[in-house]
C-alpha cells in the first residue's frame, strides 16, 4: 500500500514552522516511514508532481504569489491544514493589516531610517518578476478552503507530531492541554 | 453564623451562605465558572458575558448573580459552552490579538480561555480595525488593540479623592478605554503595576518592563485557566 | 475659567449627576463641549475629565468639537430611504460641498446620518439647529442651503405650521400630527384637570388597585402589568420615590408620543401625577428624546400652568403632604435610553448603559431610590382608567389585553400617522385601515420586533398573538427585504451602548455577513451562520437592545428566505469574497505598476 504523501510550504511565514516539525526530533524516522513528501522546501520538490493527500501551509498571504501557491495547494490536496499563528491569522506580516499599504511601502522604501538617504531616485519594487503585494496579509482560509488549524508560534512539534499522525492514521487527535498554544 | 442556603450546579449539590456572588459560590465548591470582566473585589459588570449560565432555566451572567436559595443552575451543557467559545472568538477579531507578540501572552486571561475552549481559528473573519495605542502616560500604556473594554480599569482605578483614572469614550464597536494622564501620573509604581495586573489581557502594560516570565513558566502555560478551582476537593 | 461653563456648572448645583443637563446648557450655546469645557466641569462636579467624557461620548448629539453653524442631521431609518433619501442627501452634500459626517470647509454646514427622529410619516425629514424639517425635496434642499448662505436661520425658514397645537405659538413647528384616528382612551375627549379632582378622594392604594383590576400593561412594547410594578414600587422599603416617564421614543417607526406631547400633554402630566401619587413619588421626571426639543416651550408652559393652578408643587392637587413636582429631562441621541434602566443611568448623567438585574428599578432605580418608569401611553391610559374604572377599561380590547393601542404606522401606506386601535384587529385590517400599497412585509414592534410575511397577516394584534409597542413599517412589494435586514441591524450596531461583548460586535459580524450576501458572494452556508450566530444574542446580551438585535435578521431569514437564496451564488460552496484583483489595486498604484495578477 502506498503511503500518504504529504506537500507542505511557507508563504508569509518565517519558516519557524518549518523548524517545529524538524523539532519532533527522532520521530523524524518514524516519519519517513509513515509518509511521503511532495512539493516541499522539505525535499526542494518545486511543483506538484502527484495528487497529494496533506498540504501543511505556514504563513498567511501577503503577495499575489502567496495566493497562487495556496490555490495551487488547495487544488493539489484533499487535505489542507493551517499551521501557525500566519496562516491562522496572518500572524506578525499582519501587524501592517491597520496601516494602509501607501504607508508601509513608503516606510519600507522612501522614509524609513535605512532608505531615506539610499533612495535617492525614490524607486520602489516594480518589477514584473515581483509578486504584488496585497492590501493586507490574509489568514488563509480567508482565500480558500482549509479543514484544519493547528495554532502556536510555531505550533509545538508534539502537536504538529500528533495532528499528522491522527490524520495519516485516522485516530482521534488527541491534544494535551500543552500543546495547543498561540505563541 | 449567617444562613447557609443550598443549591446545584450541573446536578451536584453545593452550599453557601446566603448572599454569596454566584462565581464565588461555585469557586467555593469547587466548580469553575469563567469569568472575563469579573474580579472579586469590585462592582460586578456583567459585561463580558462569558459567565453566562443557566438559572432555573433563564440565561443569567453568574457574576451579577447572588445565590438564592434552591437554585438550579446549569454551567457546562453544549449549548452554554458554544456560546462561551462563541464569545471568546468574537473577542479575538474585534480586537487585533497577536498573542505571539504580546507581553502578557502565557498570563493572558482572554488567551487561557481560547485554551479552555479549544479554539483553534476563530469562525468569524478578522477585521483588523484600526486601534489607536496611547503612551503618554509615564507609568503605562495602553494598547487598545488589545482591550476587550472589560472595564475592570474603569470601575477599580480611582485617584485618591475617588475619580476614576479609566473610563470609556464613545460607545458600541467604536467604544475604547481612555486614561485620565494628569491622574495617572499621580499613581504611585506598586499602584501602576496592580493597574496592569487588573487587566486580564495585555492592553494595559506597565511602561519599561516587557517580557518577564519565560515560556513554560507562566501562569497557563500547563494549568488551564480555571483549574486550581476545579482541584479543590469539596 | 470660562464663565459659561461656570455659570451651567452652577446652575446645577455642581451636580454630576444633572451632567446631561450641563452639557445641554453649553452645546445649546456654541454646539460642542471642547476638553478645556471638559476639564472645567470635571473639576467642579468632582469627576476626573475623562469621567466627564464619558457621558459625553456616548450621546449622538454632544460633540467636543464645532458641528457646523448648522448642524444638519438627515434621518437614517428605514422609511427614510423608502422615501426618497438617498436623493436628499446627495442634493445636502452637493448643495454644502461637504460629506456626511463632516463639517464644510468654511465651518457652516455639518452634515449627518441620525437614527430615527420619529417623523416616519413625513420622511424624509431633518433636524437643522433643533427645528424639524420635514418631507424634504431636493428642491428644498438647495433653498435651505441658499438661504443660509444669506445668514438667514433654521426657524426662519419655518414656511408652514403643521396641523394642531403645532402652529400654536409654543410650538410654530412644521410638523403635522396625522392622527388619522382617534379613538376611545387615548384621544377621546376629556376635560383636563378631571382625574386630579377625582383622585383627591382617592387612596393612592385604590388608584392602584383600579389600575392592577384594569389589566394595563406597560405601553412601550415589553407589556409590563402596570399596576403591578406600582405595587412592587410602593412594597420597596424607602422614603423617597420617583416617577419616571420614558419618552425616548427611539423605535424606528414610532411616533406616538410626538402626537401625545403635541396636542394632550397635560393628560400626560395628569398620568405622571396620578402614579406619583400612587407610589408616593418625590418627584416626577419626563425623560425626553432631544429630536422632540422643539416641543420643550410648550410642555413647560403646561407645567407651569399646573404649578399656577395648584395641581403641582406643595399639597399639589390639593392633597395634604403631597409633594410632588415634574422636570423635563433632556436625552441626547441614545436608542437604548428608551430602556427603562439606562434611561435612569443617563437621567444620573451617566452613560445610557443598562444596569443589571436584579436589583430592579422598582427596588433600586433613580438615585437608587425605588422607582417607577411608564411609557407616555401607559401613563395616559391611566387617567382614563381613573376617570372611567376599570370595567370600563376591560371592556375594550381582546380576552388577555385590554384598552386601545396606538399605532405608529409608516411606509408603503396611503394614510401613514397615528391610529388608536382597540386590541384584537388583525394586521390584515391594518393595513386596509392605513392604505396599504402592496403589502410583502409588516415590521411588527420597529427593527426589535418581528418582520412578518403575507402568511401571518391574518394575526391579531394583542399580547396573546402579536404583541407590539406599535410601530408598524408596511413594506411594499418592491422592495428588497436585505436592505431592510441591513437598514435594521446597522441601526443596532449604532445604538449598542457597548457594554455587551456579543452585542457589541458579532452585530457587525453579522452585517458583515449580510452585505457579503448582498454583494452576490454568498453561500449557503452563511444563511446557516448567520443564523446560528444571529441565534446567540437572545442568550448572550443583557437587555433588550442586545438580546433582539439580530431580529431583523432572524426574521428576514426565516419569513423571506427565498429573498436570501435568490443572492446566493448557484454552485459554489464555498467563498470568502476574497478578491485578488482588488486586493492588489493599491499597492500596483503606490509603484505605479499596471496590475497584473
Amino acid at each position: 500500500m502506498s503511503k500518504p504523501i504529504v506537500a507542505t510550504t511557507s508563504l508569509a511565514g518565517c519558516f519557524g514552522c518549518h523548524m517545529s516539525i524538524l523539532d519532533i526530533d527522532e520521530r523524524i524516522l518514524q516519519l519517513i516511514e509513515l509518509v511521503d513528501f511532495n512539493k516541499s522546501p522539505v525535499d526542494d520538490i518545486k511543483e506538484f508532481t502527484e495528487m497529494c493527500d496533506i498540504g501543511l501551509i505556514e504563513g498567511g498571504c501577503c503577495n499575489s504569489e502567496n495566493v497562487h501557491v495556496l490555490k495551487d495547494f488547495r487544488k493539489n490536496c484533499k487535505i489542507l491544514v493551517s499551521v501557525g499563528e500566519c496562516a491562522i491569522m496572518g500572524g506578525l506580516p499582519a501587524l501592517r493589516n491597520n496601516i494602509p499599504i501607501r504607508e508601509c511601502l513608503e516606510e519600507a522604501y522612501l522614509n524609513g531610517p535605512s532608505t531615506k538617504d539610499a533612495n535617492p531616485d525614490r524607486i520602489m519594487p516594480n518589477n514584473e518578476e515581483l509578486p504584488i503585494i496585497l492590501d493586507k496579509v490574509y489568514p488563509c482560509h480567508e482565500i480558500v478552503k482549509i479543514d484544519y488549524y493547528l495554532p502556536g508560534c510555531p505550533p509545538r512539534a508534539d502537536l504538529i507530531w500528533n495532528a499528522l499522525v491522527a490524520l495519516v492514521t485516522g485516530d482521534e487527535l488527541k491534544l494535551p492541554y500543552e500543546v495547543v498554544k498561540f505563541d | 453564623m449567617s444562613e447557609q442556603i443550598k443549591f446545584t450546579i450541573d446536578g451536584k449539590a453545593c452550599t453557601t451562605e446566603k448572599g454569596t456572588n454566584l462565581v464565588k459560590a461555585a469557586k467555593e465548591n469547587g466548580v469553575y465558572i469563567p469569568i472575563l470582566c469579573h474580579l472579586e473585589g469590585i462592582k460586578p459588570a456583567g459585561s463580558c458575558r462569558i459567565c453566562n449560565v443557566k438559572i432555573n432555566g433563564r440565561f443569567m451572567t453568574a457574576c451579577t448573580t447572588d445565590v438564592a436559595d434552591g437554585m438550579v443552575i446549569e454551567n457546562i451543557t453544549p449549548e452554554i459552552q458554544e456560546l462561551r467559545k462563541i464569545i471568546v472568538e468574537t473577542l479575538f477579531v474585534s480586537g487585533n490579538h497577536f498573542c505571539p507578540a504580546c507581553e502578557k501572552s502565557g498570563n493572558c486571561e482572554l488567551q487561557a480561555l481560547g485554551y479552555r475552549y479549544q479554539m483553534m481559528v476563530p469562525r468569524f473573519p478578522y477585521e483588523f480595525e484600526e486601534k489607536e495605542v496611547d503612551a503618554n502616560s509615564n507609568k503605562f500604556y495602553i494598547d487598545r488593540n488589545r482591550c476587550v473594554l472589560c472595564k475592570r480599569c474603569v470601575r477599580s482605578v480611582k485617584s485618591k479623592d475617588g475619580r476614576s483614572i479609566f473610563a470609556v469614550k464613545g460607545r458600541g464597536h467604536k467604544a475604547i478605554i481612555n486614561i485620565d494622564h494628569e491622574l495617572a501620573n499621580q499613581l504611585s509604581d506598586e499602584e501602576a503595576m496592580e493597574v496592569m495586573n487588573t487587566c486580564p489581557v495585555g492592553s494595559i502594560l506597565k511602561k519599561e518592563r516587557g517580557y518577564v516570565d519565560p515560556i513554560g513558566r507562566r501562569k497557563y502555560d500547563t494549568q488551564p485557566i480555571g483549574s486550581e478551582i476545579e482541584t479543590i476537593n469539596v | 475659567m470660562n464663565s459659561q461653563v461656570q455659570n451651567a456648572v452652577e446652575k446645577f448645583g455642581k451636580d454630576a449627576s444633572r451632567l446631561m443637563d450641563i452639557f445641554h446648557e453649553i452645546s445649546h450655546e456654541k454646539g460642542f463641549v471642547n476638553d478645556d469645557d471638559l476639564k472645567q466641569i470635571a473639576t467642579e462636579v468632582g469627576l476626573s475629565k475623562v469621567d466627564a467624557e464619558q457621558t459625553l461620548s456616548f450621546y449622538h448629539f454632544y460633540s467636543k468639537k464645532p458641528m457646523g453653524k448648522y448642524t444638519i442631521y438627515l434621518n437614517d431609518s428605514l422609511v427614510a430611504q423608502m422615501m426618497g433619501r438617498a436623493e436628499i442627501a446627495d442634493a445636502f452634500e452637493k448643495a454644502t460641498g461637504t460629506k456626511f459626517g463632516s463639517v464644510s470647509q468654511d465651518g457652516l454646514f455639518g452634515l449627518y446620518n441620525t437614527s430615527c427622529i420619529g417623523m416616519n410619516d413625513q420622511e424624509p425629514a431633518a433636524i437643522i439647529n433643533g427645528v424639524i424639517f420635514p418631507k424634504i425635496t431636493t428642491y428644498r434642499v438647495r433653498e435651505l442651503i441658499r438661504e443660509f448662505r444669506t445668514g438667514k436661520t433654521a426657524t426662519e425658514m419655518i414656511n408652514s405650521f403643521g396641523g394642531g397645537q403645532n402652529q400654536s405659538s409654543r410650538i410654530q413647528a412644521m410638523v403635522t400630527n396625522n392622527l388619522n384616528r382617534r379613538g376611545a382612551v387615548i384621544f377621546a375627549d376629556y376635560n383636563s384637570g378631571e382625574a386630579l379632582k377625582k383622585i383627591k378622594t382617592m387612596d393612592p392604594r385604590e388608584i392602584i388597585d383600579e389600575v392592577k383590576n384594569s389589566n394595563l400593561r406597560g405601553r412601550g412594547g415589553a407589556g409590563f402589568p402596570t399596576g403591578l410594578k406600582w405595587d412592587f414600587c410602593t412594597k420597596s422599603p424607602s422614603n423617597e420615590r420617583y416617577l419616571l416617564c420614558n419618552a425616548d421614543e427611539g423605535e424606528p417607526g414610532t411616533f406616538k408620543d410626538r402626537v401625545i406631547l403635541t396636542e394632550i400633554p397635560d393628560l400626560l402630566f395628569e398620568g405622571m401625577v396620578i402614579a406619583g401619587y400612587a407610589i408616593n413619588a418625590k418627584e416626577g421626571i419626563l425623560y425626553l428624546r432631544l429630536e422632540y426639543h422643539y416641543l420643550k416651550n410648550h410642555l413647560e408652559t403646561v407645567l407651569t400652568t399646573m404649578r399656577k393652578n395648584g395641581l403641582l408643587g406643595e399639597n399639589a392637587c390639593g392633597i395634604d403632604g403631597f409633594n410632588y413636582d415634574i422636570r423635563i429631562q433632556f436625552g441626547a441621541g441614545a436608542y437604548i435610553c428608551g430602556e427603562e434602566s439606562a434611561l435612569i443611568e443617563s437621567c444620573e448623567g451617566k452613560r445610557g448603559e443598562p444596569r443589571n438585574r436584579p436589583p430592579f428599578p422598582v427596588q433600586v432605580g433613580y438615585l437608587n431610590k425605588p422607582t417607577v418608569v411608564n411609557n407616555v401611553e401607559t401613563l395616559c391610559s391611566v387617567v382614563k382608567i381613573v376617570m372611567n374604572g376599570a370595567e370600563w377599561y376591560k371592556s375594550m380590547g381582546t380576552k388577555e389585553t385590554s384598552g386601545t393601542k396606538l399605532l405608529s404606522i409608516s411606509g408603503d401606506i396611503r394614510y401613514p400617522g397615528i391610529f388608536e386601535i382597540e386590541w384584537g384587529m388583525t394586521i390584515k385590517e391594518m393595513l386596509e385601515m392605513a392604505g396599504a400599497i402592496n403589502p410583502k412585509a409588516v415590521q411588527v414592534g420597529g427593527p426589535s420586533g418581528r418582520l412578518i410575511a403575507e402568511n401571518e397577516f391574518t394575526r391579531t394584534i394583542c399580547y396573546e398573538d402579536l404583541p407590539t409597542g406599535g410601530a408598524m413599517i408596511v413594506i411594499g412589494q418592491q422592495r428588497n427585504i436585505l436592505d431592510v435586514a441591513k437598514n435594521f441591524t446597522e441601526f443596532f450596531i449604532e445604538e449598542s451602548c457597548g457594554s455587551c461583548a456579543p452585542c457589541r460586535y458579532l452585530t457587525v459580524i453579522l452585517r458583515n455577513k449580510l452585505q457579503k450576501i448582498m454583494d452576490g458572494k454568498g453561500v449557503l452556508k452563511d444563511l446557516d451562520e448567520l443564523e446560528t450566530w444571529g441565534k446567540q444574542m437572545k442568550k448572550a446580551n443583557r437587555c433588550g437592545l442586545g438580546q433582539t438585535a439580530a431580529n431583523p435578521i432572524l426574521t428576514s431569514l426565516e419569513n423571506f428566505r427565498h429573498d436570501y437564496i435568490s443572492r446566493i451564488e448557484k454552485g459554489k460552496e464555498f467563498d470568502t469574497k476574497f478578491n485578488l484583483e482588488a486586493a492588489i489595486q493599491e499597492s500596483s498604484r503606490v509603484v505605479g505598476r499596471f496590475p497584473q495578477v
